[in-house]
């Protein structure tokens, strides 16, 4: 599904990823842990497009095509999700309507039938109540005024609504506490299947005995220098990330 | 022996010159109030038009007005295409293509009366202060007298102005009077073909425990000139709600001036500017509140594109009577260009001690996380600016209540942004 091979990428001419080689195979939830300035959210900045981040180096295959190649929108198309670390408020942007918009041009571009308002309001409701949504959630504007929790379910619902092929959750659980948590996990668990993969990126294992993944990996100094299992996340949680950072030169 | 001045004061003084010039060749065949007619003549002859030394019009220039030449109306009909972009709602209709009343397109009132034919002077305009009102009363040749008893809702009316774009000058004259408890929604549209200039005067006497809607949008010729002015006075309890989407014409300047005059009058005057290629936009406030607790609102937003130029300059004054006044002013650019300029000017004179009056004005791009997260959702680059711009202009334009109104300005800015708002050179 995602294939990256020695990528690098810098900012401001500072280089931030130094050559990451990471396989995520369809169906796999993997883990990304590092340190803080490991280069842990550039990598899913660099992977689902933002401006600002040069490609230095190397390559990013998704679902066979060269996804550094192609614009945000078009990434969004083809099957990729980023829950943002820090969801973007929009004053003036009404939630259903964004939510159908997205989804709305993403099934444009891919050739599908668009859903009316109507259609869209029924799928809407019903995944927001498995999330323990309000519906007025919907009605407000994108992230205005909504808690820390609400802004990470709301990431989640639209998840849940784009049915993307590889979701990068980057810091998800950051600023939640224990039952919002829950809600998220149980809402990206719910996606699981042979057609969703996943890179979860956390600094903690707390999130990791909720979303248990396939697999997890090391990233410092923006390259990953280690990988192994679930157990992986506990050694870390237990040792702490000295023991897997090179000495510096 | 005397040097031919030059500059923008000698083209300035020449325009003036030909307007009286025009006005002293057909000032007897000119209708209505020929005493006011006269006495603005003189004040044009005397003062001129307004110039860059003024205070009030140092942002914008009317030189390239100066040096253009419009002739006298004549009766004219528009084409298809122009009527077909007035708007759609149940209105009783009243235009004016080329400033002359036309009946066969106008319906007739029901529970109010309008006459039309004659300029509809009314006694708040002030062509001494206000030197284009000097123009406009002396060549004012049409208009609308819109007046609305006691306790009676006019419900809406439509009141357009058509231009065929035959080089023409024209100056309408409306005059609206709500008497106490009366009600009014006017949908106020300006729109046209080519150049002209159409500098209109309106004037509004609202009641105690009137209400009247004023809900305009200018969208002019691209080679258009619009300079209007309104005056607005407020009796007791009574609100003058006001908003302008403005998006046509070269040059245009809609200056309003509301009094409120009695105790909890209030007035609204929000706007959005979208300009873009060369156009320059100037939207001028002044708010006099005259009477203890009154309210006045302003929210003006502006988008520009191009090279274009938006100027707001918002005035707010409160008489030493006028305690507790409440006044709020906000005005925010969005500038979708690095050549694009926005000036601002707001000015408040208070004399009373206990009052409440703010004011802001910011200026800026489009958000860059805010574009990215749209994007990352698989939303077009151009379709996530169009929400983006249509979401900064939504607090000017949400509390339109008029859902008719609303939605034929929702169509005007699509077809704003799908027409070339959206080119950012």
């Amino acid at each position: 599904m995602l294939q990256i091979n020695g990528l690098k990428a810098s900012i401001d001419g500072k280089s931030i990823l130094n050559g990451i080689d990471l396989t995520v195979p369809q169906g796999e939830v993997h883990a990304i842990m590092g340190p803080n300035g490991s280069g842990k959210s550039t990598l899913s900045y660099v992977l689902s497009g933002r401006e600002g981040y040069e490609v230095d180096g190397g390559t990013a295959n998704f679902d066979g095509q060269d996804i550094l190649a192609m614009e945000p929108e078009e990434r969004a198309a083809a099957g990729l999700f980023l829950a943002f670390q820090y969801p973007v408020e929009l004053p003036g942007v009404n939630n259903a309507n964004f939510l159908r918009t997205a989804l709305n041009a993403q099934r444009r571009a891919r050739g599908e039938a668009e859903l009316d308002a109507v259609q869209f309001l029924k799928l809407a409701r019903a995944e927001a109540k498995r999330l323990s949504m309000p519906d007025d959630m919907l009605k407000r504007n994108v992230n205005v005024g909504f808690s820390g929790g609400e802004k990470k379910r709301n990431e989640v619902l639209q998840m849940a609504l784009l049915r993307p092929k590889l979701a990068i959750l980057d810091e998800t659980d950051s600023g939640l506490d224990i039952d919002a948590l829950k809600i998220v996990a149980d809402g990206v668990n719910a996606l699981r299947g042979p057609t969703f993969s996943a890179l979860v990126i956390t600094h903690y294992q707390r999130l990791l005995d909720h979303i248990v993944p396939d697999r997890v990996h090391i990233l410092a100094q923006g390259r990953i220098v280690k990988s192994g299992g679930p157990e992986l996340a506990h050694a870390l949680e237990a040792g702490g990330y000295a023991a897997f950072i090179p000495e510096a030169a | 022996m005397s040097i031919a001045p030059s500059g923008p004061l000698a083209a300035l003084k020449a325009a003036a010159d030909s307007f009286v010039a025009d006005y002293q060749a057909r000032k007897t065949t000119l209708p209505g109030d020929s005493h006011v007619r006269a006495e603005s003549a003189a004040l044009l002859a005397a003062n001129g038009l307004p110039g860059p030394r003024e205070e009030a019009w140092r942002y914008t220039a009317l030189r390239p007005f100066a040096e253009a030449q419009f002739k006298p109306t004549a009766k004219a009909e528009p084409s298809a295409a122009l009527l077909a972009r007035l708007p759609h709602v149940e209105a009783t209709r009243l235009v004016f293509v080329d400033g002359r009343f036309h009946s066969e397109l106008s319906g007739v009132p029901a529970g109010f009366r309008v006459i039309t034919g004659e300029p509809a002077y009314g006694t708040l305009a002030r062509p001494a202060a206000e030197k284009l009102v000097a123009l406009n009363t002396m060549l004012a040749e049409d208009g609308a007298a819109i007046h609305v008893p006691a306790n009676t809702d006019a419900g809406t009316v439509l009141l357009a102005s058509l231009a065929t774009g035959a080089a023409v000058g024209f100056h309408p004259r409306h005059h609206i009077v709500l008497e106490p408890g009366a009600q009014l929604t006017l949908l106020d549209v300006t729109i046209g073909d080519g150049e002209y200039l159409h500098n209109p005067v309106l004037t509004f006497e609202v009641a105690a425990g009137a209400t009247v809607t004023h809900l305009r949008t200018q969208d002019e010729g691209a080679g258009a000139f619009h300079l209007s002015t309104v005056y607005a006075e407020v009796a007791e309890g009574g609100t003058y709600d006001s908003f302008a989407l403005i998006l046509g014409a070269k040059l245009a300047r809609m200056e309003v001036h509301a009094r409120l005059a009695g105790p909890n009058a209030a007035a609204h005057l929000n706007a959005a500017q979208l300009l873009g290629a060369s156009q320059h936009a100037d939207f001028t406030t002044i708010v006099r509140h005259d009477a203890p607790n009154t309210a006045s609102r302003q929210t003006v937003k502006n988008v520009l594109t191009g090279r274009s130029r938006g100027v707001f300059q918002g005035k707010i004054e409160v008489a030493r009577v006028a305690q507790k006044t409440d006044g709020y002013q906000m005005n925010q650019a969005l500038l979708l260009s690095a050549n694009a300029e926005m000036d601002s000017k707001p000015q408040l004179e208070i004399y009373a001690d206990d009052v409440k009056c703010s004011h802001g004005a910011t200026v800026g791009a489009l958000d860059a996380d805010q574009l990215f997260y749209l994007r990352s959702r698989g939303v077009p680059e151009a379709e996530a600016r169009a929400i983006l711009v249509r979401a900064f202009l939504s607090e000017a334009l949400d509390p339109i209540s008029h859902e008719g109104a609303r939605a034929a300005m929702e169509a005007a800015i699509a077809a704003w942004w799908a027409k070339g708002g959206r080119v950012q050179t």
